[in-house]
């Protein structure tokens, strides 16, 4: 399912978001949004609570249509008008929400629309390469007949990622991937993320936990109220960041990472 | 690393794929099929269950009130009586997978009955052709359905109920004021549904052929989970399951041929019932219509078509309703006003939901429309050898379905607590 054919380019530019709006009604979730994808790059979305990261991700999802600006994928411009164009164009998403059938096995699940041999299902080589994919991913799943109704809250994200993997994507995102995971499968994500990046895949990551967003991201993209508010190199400041995405200069958080700071530069004596 | 040892799985080349995590019980003998039988059971997984217990019961009680009930002709007729509102039942298994409902499905069969005697008989059209327009009538009810579920957003249960009176209407309106067109009693149609049966010895050959189907595929499987290193089913249980199902099938097939054989329209109900299983089951249609039955929205954002789901399943409810108001019609040799009224409905649906298949969606399986019918018809046909006025019959049957649905209710609870959605 992987060759080499369909790799892109690292440093290529994958996906681009040109004046990317869209409209509740009234409300505007995003305004003029402009981003920018690059082959075997991890970009992160922060963001306060409303400035439109899920919002951007549905849109690029093919689950919401924009109210206006272009999106061009590969250098041609697409229309994203349902989830299917989407997966097929190579954007793979795992949503927050998971989107998992309950009521259906893991390997179902990894397969959902895309099973082998539509007319007389491949069980065997599903469960094979369901099997061979958790392996990769070294996920801890006790079984792939079991329904996901029996699965705990990581083990169902693990089997979401893995999911959106199945496909060969270009681009993958993850949406709070690591909001539900204990401290190991953090880890294991992580580590997964940039396993998925040195593969030559474009990641976009949306995390409220700034170490995460640090630990893997080559660029930071920070939203707020459903505008481009900055990008950043991981090596910006915490403050930097905060600031950015509050958009005050001055509050409690930035006055905590002041002093968090100050003390963290007196001890190791060199400037953050 | 140190798992595997103690249940006796044979690994020559090491763990397989499926077996190398030590937290998952396999079960490998007949006792711990048995204990995982069980489990199923207690955790709201009832399948067959609701269906053996019930028809055990019903037997009984009606053997001992009348010993008629379970004289091979009598079940001979009982059989021809499934076929129509079996098949029904089948579309209905369809839309209640998806958790949805078809209450039109009585008067769908009642038009479809009526077209057949206007057209056959009335207007001297061969009867394929009448069958062909009744089909087309159905399938395009279907369409209309699926179309106000899915672009106007009705629920299905208004949008059928309305299609209950409206289809009604449609009836009597072309059966006009006569009410009622009888069919004529020699043609094969007629024929089909009241006398033709299987010969014996054809009868017993169809018999064995599920047996040998489960052995040839389970060995096929076999063979290829193994390749591939996955753990497989013992061929000692296979063969059990396989032999019992044979023995069961040759005798049932015997007991009939003591009276007047196996009906030819209940042969057609298995094939269908096969048919859709296997859509069901090996097809990636029948994967969707369990996915959007469980989760229409992550459906959905797995590329699936949730539309043209719901559209394929409301076509094939009224499709297979039309079906069974064909075969009814066949059956009594007549379209009258007041085919496909009455109980016709609730049967269909109470059938499904007592073979297994949830209200809620995303749960069942085409052998339940089978199974219940059958439990629904031997109550039915028992009422009626008791000589019980059909006000009776109507309250007995209408308390069945609540108990089924009661039962359904509670083991999805119980399902839900036990992790098994």
């Amino acid at each position: 399912m992987r060759d080499a054919s369909s790799m892109t380019e690292k440093g290529e530019t994958i996906l681009r978001l040109n004046n990317i709006s869209k409209n509740f009604g009234a409300v505007s979730a995003l305004t003029d949004i402009d981003l920018e994808v690059r082959a075997g790059e991890v970009v992160a979305l922060v963001g306060d609570n409303g400035a439109g990261k899920s919002t951007l991700v549905k849109v690029l999802a093919g689950v919401h249509q924009p109210s206006s600006g272009t999106i061009e994928f590969m250098g041609n411009q697409v229309t994203l008008d349902s989830p299917g164009t989407a997966l097929q164009l190579g954007i793979a998403t795992v949503f927050q929400d998971l989107a998992l059938c309950e009521n259906l096995d893991v390997v179902a699940n990894l397969f959902l629309g895309h099973e082998m041999s539509p007319w007389s299902l491949d069980e065997v080589a599903m469960e094979v390469r369901a099997w061979t994919l958790l392996r990769e991913l070294a996920a801890r799943i006790p079984s792939v007949r079991e329904p996901i109704a029996s699965l705990s809250g990581g083990q169902r994200q693990t089997v979401a990622i893995a999911r959106s993997l199945l496909l060969d994507p270009k681009i993958i995102m993850l949406d709070e991937p690591t909001a539900a995971l204990g401290v190991a499968q953090t880890a294991e994500v992580l580590n997964l993320i940039e396993r998925v990046r040195d593969r030559g895949l474009g990641v976009i990551i949306i995390s409220h936990n700034m170490e995460d967003v640090r630990a893997v991201a080559d660029r930071i993209v920070v939203l707020r109220l459903g505008r481009n508010n900055g990008v950043f190199t991981p090596d910006a400041s915490n403050q930097e960041l905060v600031a950015s995405i509050t958009g005050a200069t001055e509050n409690s958080v930035s006055r905590r990472m002041e002093r968090k700071s100050g003390q963290s530069n007196e001890i190791s004596g060199r400037p953050a | 690393m140190n798992q595997q040892k103690s249940n006796g799985v044979p690994s020559a080349n090491g763990t397989m794929l499926d077996r190398s995590d030590e937290r998952v019980k396999h079960s490998e003998g007949v006792l711990d099929l048995v204990k995982a039988f069980i489990d199923r059971i207690r955790s709201g997984d009832l399948g067959m269950l609701p269906v053996a217990v019930g028809l055990i019961v019903i037997s009984t009680v009606f053997s001992i009130l009348n010993p008629v009930f379970l004289l091979p002709n009598n079940l001979v007729n009982l059989l021809f009586d499934c076929a129509t509102v079996g098949i029904i039942s089948l579309g209905i298994v369809c839309v209640l997978l998806l958790g949805e409902i078809d209450l039109s499905v009585g008067s769908m069969s009642g038009l479809s009955s009526a077209i057949i005697g206007v057209l056959w008989v009335n207007a001297g059209w061969p009867v394929g052709g009448a069958i062909i327009v009744a089909l087309l009538v159905g399938a395009a009810v279907g369409a209309l359905y699926a179309t106000l579920y899915s672009r106007l957003g009705m629920p299905s249960f208004v949008a059928t109920l309305a299609g209950l009176l409206a289809l009604l209407g449609l009836q009597l309106y072309i059966l006009g004021p006569t009410g009622s067109i009888n069919l004529p009693y020699a043609s094969p149609l007629v024929r089909f549904g009241q006398i033709l049966v299987m010969p014996a010895w054809l009868s017993h050959v169809l018999a064995l052929v599920p047996g040998a189907v489960m052995i040839v595929m389970g060995m096929r499987t076999r063979e290829r989970r193994r390749a591939a290193n996955l753990s497989s089913q013992p061929f000692g249980i296979l063969a059990m399951k396989a032999g019992i199902l044979t023995v069961a099938l040759e005798f049932a097939v015997y007991y009939l041929n003591l009276g007047r054989g196996v009906p030819w329209m209940f042969g057609l109900l298995v094939v269908l019932v096969v048919a859709l299983n296997y859509a069901l089951t090996r097809t990636r249609w029948g994967r969707s219509m369990f996915a959007v039955g469980g989760n229409r929205e992550a459906a959905r954002r797995s590329g699936i078509n949730v539309r043209r789901i719901y559209l394929s399943a409301f076509m094939l409810c009224s499709t297979l309703a039309t079906l069974g108001g064909i075969l009814s019609a066949s059956r009594l040799a007549s379209s009258s006003q007041q085919a496909g009224t009455g109980d016709v409905n609730l049967n269909a649906i109470a059938a499904a939901v007592i073979g297994g298949t949830s209200l809620f969606g995303g749960r069942g399986s085409a052998y339940s429309a089978l199974l219940g019918i059958i439990v629904i018809q031997a109550i039915s046909n028992g009422l009626t050898l008791l000589n019980l006025s059909s006000s009776l019959r109507y309250m007995i049957t209408g308390a069945v379905l609540a108990i089924a649905v009661i039962v359904d209710s509670l083991a999805r609870r119980s399902r839900v607590s036990h992790g098994r959605a």
